[in-house]
């Protein structure tokens, strides 16, 4: 069983109940080892991707944008150039000559075509070796156009997808600051952390109305460059997801004052908590009066609902791997609200903070793992004897080659799976995967039902 | 149609992969073989997500995952340590190096630092056979996936395939098609009787069946002795026409071992399948086995039946150059108007392979354009009211703009159920490809109509 683990990787791994808790965190993927991991840039594009008026280049070879293009449900309720997929495909030449000239006509053709409100340029991993000055063409068109033109220090190899996340909330954060905050009422917030995938961030919004707050800004799901701008006057930075945007509100917080909150919108504890503490934040009685009353609202529908899911969920068992570990969070209190055991839990990119949570959370003898790789996972799935495997879709195929139920939760996803609904969402797609029929045929259920091929394992 | 003063400068919505990509599919199509990028760790993510989404299996690719002190000083150590734990922890038999942009800019050897590699390893005891380490170049800057594709079955060959005794084996390098077609040529060659070694073979390895335990590496591809024997065959049958005049694995084959090369275009529609079929016969000896002559007799039957449906209508093909030449040379066969072939591809040879596949067959050359990106592809058609596109999932959103139909076919499929499956060579899959056209059509005159047909 050990076999599946390299030596260097021990460290990464830790079995709840056998010894004390220090999992070693926040290194460089080993070489060779199959990584779930990305990189930079791809941090940087899933963070600003949602901004939907903006214009987002490539500057690299065509793979970075090829690999991007329209692949999130990060939905717009109204401009859509986030879905296209600019890239500059640089070429030989470009590499030995460099591609700033490219990079600039390329700039004022798109800018010109598409008139955005701004535009952002993300560096690749050559363009970090070749040296092309990007700041100063974007200064350059940025002039010419009138409209931001801001550069994305996303090289892919400088760092992990967190670095990517920097890079992305630097850019942001060019913006922010530059709006009129006038008309922004006290009663304000900023949804930071939130990419509106299958239209989540409407229903947090909805939420969030209904307590009587105003959004000042989206960020990004559903996102526009000039509410970008003006985010500094909202009163409360309201931050979802570990790693993405929490840099962005610790600028805000320290630049303008804007005070941040950490929350989650998955799973009915952290939902309603979400709610509450933002509430709490306002000091308004009436305020929390109204989420409480909205809280009671959603339950009473939710929970009659829930019921017959958890009947028949009780004792499953569910393991999770995920980017960040503030998902895997709610994912674990989701769970167990299911009637659910999760067996295994980790991330991509947790820090020691995240894991320490995550074996606070959990029952003894869960695996926690960090940045993992497809054999160890296969490994883990198999000896839990797990029922079904929360992931993305890299993780997908090691579920299914091994007859094991599958939840897609990454960026991917068609179903809002955020808010009250969305933990409906989230039991409905549990309970359809870990109660489908296929799963007794599978070579490793076949031997406990009696349906197999003589002369087959 | 209005002519474009100047091609545009940047690239929107691009109809082409990276390089290093199509690498990765060669070397998965190879018994034993593990896929490894020498680059950042994005590199194999990104690649890696885009094939599983279409073969919906496991598709490992191995990273030296380089850092920011690795580009600086040079990635060298970063491979070897990679290679060793391949070695250790898959016991692959293969390892296929691809370079990505990140390490072909910063200058590292990878051939030179595979030697060094290889020459370490043999010195140190306990870490088993040195695997076979195939090295390929493949900068992202340079050609497309079905270049790197290419490239990467062409590096297999120079560095694996050894002279030697003659054997009765044929040597059939297909290119990039579906497990499907895979299988459906191994069929074919068993029932002329001829022993094939098919390079790569991703039949079993990218759609395999369920398994009991994760195999670290899949089961399936070309064996080892396989690809070491391809010297020693008495042919080699190459598929796509754009190799004809540039390097490949065929012409190696030929140069290196003296292996006669039949040089054929993918056998799509009847003529492209009836001039494979021919070589064969050749091969073999024999005429065309019944099995097959029969499905050939029921495609023709079908083009008989079929071809009111699609007379006159106006398709374009798009997607990896030799593709849409088989394509089309099947479209013209059946009285579809190939009105657009267009290719993100450039190897500057899709206008003659696509003359040589239609010739006699269409009232006017149809428009063909290399290096072409979808917002240019809009460009192109919009004028031209195609009734069809044909091509890989990417250009949905012009079929749904266009409220026409998209028939899916080679890769990537993402947005449908089954891409690995699908046929497309030979016989049968050009009666496949006739039945999916017909009905496509039909649903949409089906849909249109106000009078509800419910008899076509």
């Amino acid at each position: 069983m050990e076999t599946a683990i390299f030596a260097e990787r021990k460290s990464q791994i830790h079995r709840k109940g056998t010894e004390p808790f220090d999992l070693s965190c926040n290194k460089e993927s080993l070489a060779g080892a199959v990584s779930q991991r990305a990189c930079v840039f791809c941090g940087s594009r899933v963070v600003l991707y949602p901004i939907a008026d903006a214009l987002h280049l490539v500057h690299g070879p065509i793979g970075c944008a090829a690999y991007t293009w329209d692949i999130r449900g990060a939905l717009s309720s109204g401009p859509e150039l986030h879905r296209l997929s600019f890239s500059t495909d640089l070429q030989e030449r470009d590499v030995i000559f460099g591609g700033e000239k490219k990079l600039e006509r390329a700039l004022h053709e798109l800018i010109d075509r598409h008139s955005p409100k701004a535009a952002f340029v993300y560096s690749t991993c050559i363009v970090g070796i070749i040296g092309d000055d990007l700041e100063a063409v974007c200064r350059r068109v940025s002039q010419d156009k009138g409209i931001p033109v801001i550069p994305v220090k996303s090289e892919g190899f400088k760092g992990n997808k967190r670095a990517g996340y920097h890079a992305a909330c630097w850019a942001m954060f060019q913006l922010v600051g530059s709006g009129d905050t006038s008309d922004i009422g006290k009663k304000s917030i900023n949804i930071l952390g939130d990419f509106n995938l299958a239209g989540e961030i409407w229903i947090i919004r909805d939420y969030f109305r209904r307590m009587g707050l105003t959004v000042v800004a989206n960020i990004t799901g559903d996102g526009r460059v000039d509410d970008l701008r003006r985010a500094h006057g909202a009163a409360l930075n309201v931050v979802q997801c570990s790693g993405a945007t929490m840099d962005l509100a610790i600028m805000m917080e320290e630049v303008y004052g804007v005070p941040h909150l950490r929350v989650s919108y998955f799973g009915v504890e952290d939902m309603a908590e979400s709610l509450y503490a933002v509430a709490r934040f306002f000091q308004d009685a009436e305020m929390m009066a109204r989420t409480r009353e909205l809280v009671r609202e959603e339950l009473a529908v939710l929970y009659p609902k829930l019921k017959g899911f958890r009947r028949a969920l009780t004792g499953k068992k569910a393991a999770i791997y995920v980017g960040g570990a503030f998902k895997a969070f709610s994912l674990v209190k989701a769970f167990r609200l299911l009637g659910m055991q999760v067996v295994l839990v980790g991330s991509q990119t947790g820090t020691a903070e995240d894991y320490q949570e995550l074996h606070d959370i959990t029952e003894a003898g869960t695996i926690i793992v960090d940045d993992s790789n497809p054999l160890e996972l296969s490994t883990f799935l198999k000896e839990k004897d797990v029922d079904i495997f929360v992931g993305g879709v890299k993780e997908r195929p090691i579920a299914y080659k091994l007859g094991v139920g599958f939840c897609d939760h990454n960026h991917e996803r068609k179903e809002p799976l955020e808010g009250f609904v969305g933990m409906l969402n989230f039991a409905q797609e549990v309970y359809n995967t870990v109660m489908s029929p296929v799963w007794q045929f599978v070579p490793r259920r076949a031997g406990k039902s009696r349906c197999q091929l003589s002369g087959k394992a | 149609m209005k002519a474009k003063a100047e091609p545009y400068v940047s690239t929107t919505n691009a109809c082409k992969l990276c390089k290093p990509l199509g690498a990765c599919l060669a070397f998965r199509g190879i018994e034993g073989a593990v896929p490894f990028l020498h680059g950042s760790q994005g590199c194999a993510t990104y690649m890696r997500r885009y094939v599983i989404s279409h073969f919906r299996e496991p598709m490992d690719i191995a990273s030296s995952s380089l850092g920011e002190k690795h580009a600086i000083y040079g990635g060298g150590p970063n491979l070897k340590q990679g290679l060793k734990n391949v070695m250790e922890k898959y016991g692959a038999k293969l390892i296929g190096v691809a370079s990505t942009c990140l390490t072909e800019t910063i200058g590292d050897d990878v051939p030179l630092l595979v030697r060094e590699f290889r020459q370490e390893t043999a010195k140190k005891a306990g870490l088993g056979e040195t695997p076979e380490l195939v090295t390929v170049s493949t900068p992202s800057y340079s050609g497309t996936h079905m270049e790197g594709f290419h490239a990467a079955v062409q590096a297999v060959v120079e560095q694996v395939a050894q002279g030697g005794e003659p054997t009765d084996a044929v040597n059939l390098l297909p290119g990039l098609v579906s497990p499907a077609d895979l299988r459906y040529l191994k069929e074919i060659l068993e029932d002329f009787g001829l022993k094939g070694i098919i390079l790569p073979d991703i039949s079993e390895s990218l759609d395999g069946s369920a398994q009991l335990e994760y195999a670290k590496i899949p089961a399936g591809g070309t064996l080892l002795e396989e690809i070491r024997a391809l010297g020693r065959s008495r042919a080699t049958l190459e598929l796509g026409r754009t190799l004809f005049s540039l390097p490949s694995a065929g012409k190696t084959l030929a140069e290196r071992f003296g292996v006669p090369l039949y040089a054929l275009g993918l056998p799509i529609g009847l003529r492209e399948t009836d001039r494979f079929f021919q070589v064969l016969e050749e091969l073999a000896g024999r005429p065309t086995p019944a099995r097959q002559a029969d499905e050939r007799g029921r495609l023709l039957d079908a083009y008989v039946d079929g071809h009111k449906y699609v007379f006159g209508k106006k398709a374009v093909v798009y997607g990896e150059e030799d593709l849409v030449a088989g394509l089309t040379a099947f479209l013209a066969e059946i009285g579809v108007r190939p009105v657009l072939c267009a290719s993100g591809g450039q190897s500057g040879h899709l206008a003659e392979a696509v003359a040589a596949v239609t010739a006699d067959l269409l009232p006017e050359p149809a428009l063909v354009r290399e290096g072409l990106d979808f917002y240019e592809i809009a460009e192109e058609a919009e004028a031209l009211a195609p009734d069809l596109l044909i091509g890989h999932s990417k250009g949905y959103h012009l079929a749904r703009r266009w409220a026409v139909p998209l028939i899916r076919v080679g890769f990537p499929i993402h947005d449908r159920f089954g891409g690995q499956r699908l046929l497309h060579l030979g016989y049968r899959g050009a009666q496949h490809l006739l039945d999916r056209i017909i009905n496509a059509l039909l649903e949409k005159k089906q849909q249109d109509s106000p009078v509800g047909y419910g008899y076509l």
